[in-house]
């Protein structure tokens, strides 16, 4: 086997799959490198959230509403196994309070392409039956969607035909002259490439400092509870209105705003649940109380469901809460993808677009300036 | 004894089989309080499983040859001021700080009240379960598990059926043979899939622990009384029947337990007794972090220290957990740490200095080596996946077959239990991948050509299952027990 390539991904999540995929519908040769296996990182831990409801105009906006139209496509052109689900997304308040903070949010996201729907409250229970009573009504996101994360890294990356390898850990990225990259360095052996991409998602900025560069990725902890198969229960990804200021904060100490959603397999995932505690796997029982409490005010009929297993994930956070995608300022050759946070797996097909066309030299699909990586560059 | 109730207990033994008996007992008689959780109603775990009182059988003894070692043990618990806290499922423990330990756990009818009990000091004496491995008609009914069968003799005194083959690797299948025989059940067979010689490459080992002869000579009389042919270096390959066990074809294996073509003989009965031997009961310590060292069986144990503690200080384990080695290790090992516990919380090192202490470690070393000797002999051979059909399934609890994990390991690139999980679902059911692990970590290793991937220790941060009501109703702390 060749062990040159026109570019090597580093990172076989989500974000990694999308890059391989993309760069190589560009025609392109691609090696992907990862020091686990497929998916073993944070989006192996993942939900599969596909959403547009939970973000504000902006950037990340704007890449989310891409990447739900790429998904759309891919869910055509991949297996049906990745279980893709156009599901949509229901944001509930629990009184007229939060019910105007979410008007006034969807009238600002409606300007930017969003489409959401008023759900009064008396109409709650037409969309999700279980839902308690008494709630102050909601918004439905009908472009929010979700997809089996693993099963959608695993056939990206068969699809793009690259060459995936396995369990092989990234000890050093090559350069040459000027600093120019030439390819990284495993313990089996060195692999060439005129072209790096950094897609290692919450271990980015490890793979950034062999490279020379600086990414500043911090991992932020959340928990996934799942529950036993049920009938379909649940039939959207259904969110209190606080999630949206849970994403968006940068605070360090627990705080749960979560999200409940079924499956097609039938277990009901439990998620968003966020701190800051660096790769700590220990499971925190308080942040899975208040994960069942917020879970069970919602849908009441949970309570006497029981959790099977739990599990914790980190995402991949910048201090700005946007991703790290397009080429490093300092080292010629070293391309970003990372940083998504807990949106990597909505996000990465329009994050794989876009590094394919900085690879191939043509116009992105959207303005990737708030995204520049240098942005975090040390002040000199 | 202390102390008022919102203060923790000096130690909290989870589980009252042999080693956490000993441990608690051992603690609970050098002055610690001690609480003692366990899953069942009764004390004495897998091993001294017996029947509920209400059965009213008399003499539980009749299948245990070690009666009075158990008894003496719950006689003593009786007298030691141990508070053995029944029908507590231990879902998982944790600790704050250099706080003390908390153990949570389900108890009442319907096992879904949360309780918290804490401790100064955690024995982690869980036991094990057992190793399947899978073959074409194995989820057919009458196909049981070799200890689960035992488990059914001890303690509802209830056969299988009429005629059980008995198949699989280890001593167990010996006793398993013997108590259905004795109980009054025709065995035709026992297939054992190893061939019994490793034992002779390690002749000094087996000298020094003359019990082990003993046990074996015990079944093996049993055997030759009830004229059960043992067949070694064969397995059961397929089971035939439409609604229930009918017959089993048995094929000899070559020394990587890869059947060889063509010695297919059919035996008829009416049920399957196998198992694999067993696998240590890890996930509370490894949740927390705890490191594992690889067994000669291929398992992962606990890795101990000298006297039991976890490389997690304030936690030790006893018994089944650090490594499969049978109820008179688990014994000795529950006595050391009840000592080491006592010598760390009370402040007198002395007390590990003592020559019963060094008496326990001598006992304990020898039986480790045995206990890995016999492990060694049993582990399963990388042919056994050559019995498989893409048919077959792996994971009950999902349906997922050995093609639709072939698929995911030669077509997807997983290389690990956990990745295959991820993509085809397998091990994400009801026993959370106690019953197919083992078969998955298999067939996932058969993928690996360049590169390795380490096996991922395996995670299960629920060590039951938690109704969300419970988990959301957390009792408040500032008890001992709430």
């Amino acid at each position: 086997m060749s062990n040159s390539s026109d570019v090597i991904v580093v990172g076989a999540g989500v974000i990694g799959a999308a890059c391989a995929y993309y760069a190589a519908c560009s025609g392109l040769s691609v090696t992907v490198v990862d020091r686990g296996p497929v998916a073993a990182g944070t989006t192996g831990a993942g939900e599969g959230n596909l959403l547009v409801s939970d973000k504000e105009p902006g950037p990340e906006l704007e890449l989310a509403l891409l990447s739900a139209t790429l998904w759309r496509e891919l869910a055509q052109e991949l297996p049906a196994r990745i279980e893709y689900e156009a599901k949509g997304g229901l944001v509930v308040a629990s009184d007229a309070t939060g019910m105007a903070e979410l008007r006034k949010f969807a009238e600002t996201q409606a300007g930017a392409g969003v489409t959401a729907e008023e759900i009064p409250p008396g109409r709650l229970h037409d969309l999700e039956p279980h839902l308690a009573p008494g709630l102050g009504g909601g918004f439905h996101y009908p472009q929010d969607a979700q997809v089996q994360p693993a099963l959608a890294t695993a056939h990206l990356l068969r699809a793009s035909g690259a060459r995936v390898r396995t369990g092989e850990e990234v000890t050093a990225v090559l350069t040459g002259p000027h600093g120019k990259v030439r390819g990284v360095r495993t313990a089996a052996g060195d692999l060439h490439a005129p072209y790096v991409v950094n897609a290692a998602g919450t271990w980015g900025g490890e793979v950034a400092w062999l490279a020379g560069a600086h990414l500043p990725v911090l991992p932020r902890r959340g928990f996934v509870l799942v529950t036993e198969p049920l009938p379909r229960l649940v039939r959207h990804k259904v969110y209190a209105s606080d999630y949206v200021s849970g994403v968006a904060s940068g605070s360090a100490a627990l705080q749960t705003s979560v999200v409940v959603e079924g499956t097609p397999a039938g277990p009901v995932l439990i998620g968003g649940s966020r701190e800051r505690v660096g790769f700590d796997r220990t499971l925190s029982v308080e942040a899975l109380r208040r994960l069942a409490a917020q879970a069970t005010m919602l849908f009441p009929v949970l309570a006497g469901v029981r959790a099977m297993r739990t599990y914790a994930g980190f995402r991949p956070y910048l201090p700005d809460h946007l991703p790290a995608i397009g080429t490093d300022p300092r080292v010629p050759g070293l391309l970003h993808a990372c940083g998504h946070e807990g949106a990597g797996i909505g996000l990465a097909p329009a994050t794989g677009l876009v590094v394919a066309r900085l690879l191939t030299g043509d116009q992105p699909p959207l303005d990737v300036g708030p995204f520049r990586p240098g942005r975090f560059a040390p002040a000199a | 004894m202390p102390t008022s109730p919102s203060e923790p207990y000096d130690l909290a033994v989870i589980g009252a089989g042999p080693a956490g008996l000993a441990g608690a007992v051992t603690a609970g008689e050098l002055g610690l309080s001690v609480a003692l959780l366990d899953a069942a109603g009764t004390t004495g775990g897998q091993y001294f499983r017996h029947p509920a009182p209400g059965l009213g059988a008399a003499r539980p003894q009749a299948l245990h040859h070690d009666w009075a070692a158990f008894a003496a043990l719950r006689r003593r618990l009786g007298a030691s001021g141990v508070t053995h806290l029944a029908h507590h499922h231990v879902w998982t423990v944790q600790r704050q700080d250099d706080g003390p330990w908390t153990a949570h756990a389900l108890t009442g009818a319907e096992g879904d009240t949360p309780v918290r009990v804490r401790a100064r000091a955690i024995l982690l004496a869980a036991g094990a379960y057992e190793r399947q491995l899978p073959f074409p008609g194995w989820t057919l009914p009458g196909v049981v598990g070799a200890g689960g069968a035992q488990a059914m003799l001890k303690s509802g005194l209830v056969l299988p059926g009429q005629r059980v083959v008995v198949a699989g690797s280890g001593p167990l299948l010996l006793a398993v043979a013997s108590s259905l025989a004795t109980a009054g059940a025709h065995v035709p067979a026992v297939i054992e899939a190893s061939g019994y010689l490793g034992y002779a490459h390690r002749p000094l080992t087996l000298v020094a622990n003359p019990h082990k002869l003993l046990e074996a000579a015990v079944h093996g009389t049993a055997l030759l009384r009830h004229r059960i042919p043992l067949r070694t270096r064969s397995a059961v390959t397929e089971v035939h029947g439409t609604d229930r066990v009918e017959a089993v074809t048995v094929s000899r294996l070559d020394r990587d337990w890869r059947p060889l073509p063509g010695t297919g003989r059919r035996i008829a009965c009416d049920a399957l007794a196998v198992g694999h031997g067993l696998l240590p009961r890890t996930e509370l310590a490894t949740g927390l972090g705890c490191a594992t060292r690889r067994a000669p069986d291929g398992t992962h144990a606990l890795a101990l220290g000298d006297l039991q503690e976890t490389s997690v200080p304030g936690l030790w384990a006893a018994g089944e957990t650090g490594g499969i080695g049978g109820w008179q290790l688990a014994c000795a090992e529950g006595e050391l740490a009840g000592i080491a516990v006592a010598a760390r919380l009370r402040g007198l090192p002395a007390l590990t200095g003592s020559r019963r202490v060094r008496d326990l470690a001598r006992r304990r070393d020898r039986m480790r080596a045995f206990a890995d000797t016999m492990a060694a002999a049993h582990a399963p051979g990388p042919g056994w996946t050559g019995w498989l059909t893409d048919a077959t399934d792996v994971c009950r609890c999902e349906e997922v077959t050995v093609g639709g994990i072939r698929e995911a390991v030669t077509g997807l690139g997983a290389r690990d239990t956990r990745t295959v999980k991820l993509l085809t679902r397998a091990g994400m059911g009801w026993c959370q991948g106690r019953m197919c692990g083992t078969a998955v970590a298999c067939l996932a290793a058969a993928g690996t050509e360049q590169g390795t991937v380490p096996p991922s220790a395996e995670r299960r941060p629920l060590a039951v299952p938690v109704p969300l009501g419970a988990l959301a109703d957390q009792p408040a702390e500032n008890d001992r027990t709430s």
